[in-house]
């Protein structure tokens, strides 16, 4: 079976300035996959790309088999975008809307109309579907945005910033939402919180600078970011004395105190490789008592940081 | 021809889901009957021939004005809203995006000089016109709002702003329309070509007095087609961008 996405040498210039430099990426299974890299990254260049809405400088691009190049109407059958903004016309209603877009991406006016009920169920727009686009709130308009995307059952779904403007509870709904369609397809979202990329996406990939220069599971890029370190310290003393032993040290990237009561102090520090041990010591020669120390699992944002080398700015 | 059509409907839809597509025929269509009734019809004595004549003179100017308006939302209005993303990103080809919306463009054009027919009409209550003569008016409308609507096509697909667009397709129309001038002051083997593109003085003429000329046909058709092309062209280039 073909991957669902398969990129080779994908490289993408404007004029002098190179957006994307020898990409080479391979998503074989239904899952979603979170795209997350700094700004200017090349990740929306990689995302228009994908959903056809620009074409690479040099490269191949296979989506579910067919070629972005020699057969771009296959390709665009295939797949469902939601850009930041949701692209609606706002004087049709939910249900024309949707049929239109299902007529669009190449369904029959039967398969548009039967297929309705399902996608409005799977993205909870059922109540709106007879209500005039232009009349939606912001939480509606994203979820009508996922059902056109998904009303014509890609292979492949885009979604780029899917959560922006959205309230907390309307992003819980949406992550739900976005979870489930891994059942159905490959998803593919763009994000820039980290957390929210973190909590639904199943393997990441990280962009830098136009380059592919991390692929998997979170666990996974844990493990290879290296010498990756973070531990927990309760401590008997302030955060002054704290900051006498930890500021200025070079094996210590960065720390912060949770809290503090009583003259015990829990602090989380940022270790720049495996030396644990060491700070420990110095914590210890400075005469403050250690009650406890736990070692902590590297949280997305350091990984982010590690391999995009953005926190050595 | 199915991509095509729908693309076609719902612009088509577009214009009447707002006020905008109401708001342009009624101004055209007030306009048209103001001028058909102070110049075509006048208080003195004339030929019921010459008034049909002057109707489709005075005609070709609203289809002209209103092929303009009609069109520069067309390709405007998706990048304002953000939608043209929808077509962008589904199998639709080129073509066909740029076809279905001239013909929706080129529908509202047809609808306006449905409505105008009442005006030929009026002229049977007191004289008398030949009905080939305004079929031949009408076609030569119809032929000159094509060719403008594929201006306006080409105009709203290279530009971003739908005033620049319509502003770009006014310009390049009435650039058509005054080579006839500079013909007058041009020497062979300009001048021939100068006079062959006037869009209104060499080409319109023949249709408004109830001939068909086959030279003018294969102009209108040659101006939509090469605009409509360009306009293939135009939005062709973005992928690459």
């Amino acid at each position: 079976m073909a991957p669902i996405i398969e990129t080779r040498h994908l490289t993408k210039q404007y004029g002098k300035l190179t957006a994307l430099n020898d990409v080479n990426l391979t998503v074989e299974e239904d899952a979603v996959f979170g795209f997350i890299g700094p700004n200017g990254a090349g990740k929306t260049t990689t995302l228009k790309i994908l959903a056809g809405l620009l074409l690479p400088t040099a490269g191949e691009v296979r989506l579910d088999g067919q070629d972005l190049l020699t057969a771009p109407l296959e390709v665009r059958k295939r797949i469902g975008f939601l850009p930041e903004e949701p692209p609606l016309y706002n004087e049709m209603t939910v249900r024309d809307f949707l049929v239109h877009v299902g007529l669009l991406r190449g369904l029959s006016r039967e398969e548009a109309e039967s297929a309705i009920p399902s996608v409005a169920e799977r993205t909870s727009v059922t109540e709106v579907l007879d209500q005039v686009i232009g009349t939606l709130s912001h939480g509606y308009r994203k979820r009508v945005g996922i059902a056109q995307a998904i009303v014509h059952h890609p292979s492949l779904v885009i979604l780029d910033e899917p959560i922006a403007g959205l309230d907390p509870v309307q992003i819980v709904e949406m992550r739900e939402m976005i979870v489930a369609l891994r059942s159905t397809c490959t998803v593919l979202v763009s994000s820039h919180i980290l957390s929210e990329v973190s909590q639904t996406c199943d393997r990441l990939l990280i962009l830098k600078d136009g380059r592919l220069v991390g692929q998997g599971t979170e666990a996974e890029l844990a493990s290879r970011a290296r010498g990756l370190a973070r531990v927990l310290l309760t401590v008997r003393g302030t955060r002054d004395d704290l900051a006498r032993v930890l500021d200025g040290n070079a094996e210590v990237t960065g720390w912060a105190v949770e809290f503090e009561s009583g003259g015990v102090a829990q602090v989380r520090v940022d270790l720049a490789g495996d030396h644990v041990e060491s700070v420990v010591g110095r914590i210890a020669s400075a005469g403050l008592g250690i009650r406890r120390v736990t070692e902590a699992e590297a949280e997305l944002e350091q990984i982010f940081l590690q391999l995009t080398g953005e926190g050595e700015r | 021809m199915r991509g095509l059509l729908l693309v076609a409907r719902r612009d088509l839809q577009a214009y009447f889901n707002t006020a905008w597509g109401y708001v342009v025929l009624a101004a055209m269509l007030l306009i048209d009957g103001l001028l058909f009734n102070a110049w075509a019809m006048g208080s003195s004595a004339q030929y019921s021939s010459d008034v049909l004549e002057k109707f489709f003179y005075l005609s070709s100017g609203v289809v002209m004005v209103a092929a303009v308006i009609l069109t520069m939302r067309l390709f405007g209005e998706e990048r304002s809203a953000g939608t043209m993303v929808l077509l962008d990103t589904a199998p639709l080809t080129d073509l066909q995006i740029v076809l279905g919306k001239f013909l929706a463009g080129f529908a509202m054009i047809a609808i306006l000089l449905a409505i105008t027919v009442y005006m030929p009409a009026l002229i049977f209550v007191n004289g008398r016109v030949s009905v080939a003569h305004i079929a031949c008016g009408y076609l030569g409308l119809l032929a000159l709002g094509a060719a403008v609507a594929a201006i306006g096509t080409w105009g709203s697909a290279v530009t971003r702003g739908q005033y620049v667009g319509a502003a770009i397709a006014g310009v390049v129309t009435v650039a058509f329309l005054l080579t006839w001038m500079l013909a007058k002051v041009s020497d062979p083997p300009l001048k021939p070509i100068l006079s062959y593109l006037a869009l209104f003085d060499k080409h319109f003429q023949p249709f408004q007095k109830g001939r068909i000329n086959t030279e003018s046909v294969v102009f209108y058709t040659s101006v939509t087609f090469a605009f409509l092309a360009l306009a293939v062209r135009g939005i062709q280039g973005r992928r690459w961008r």
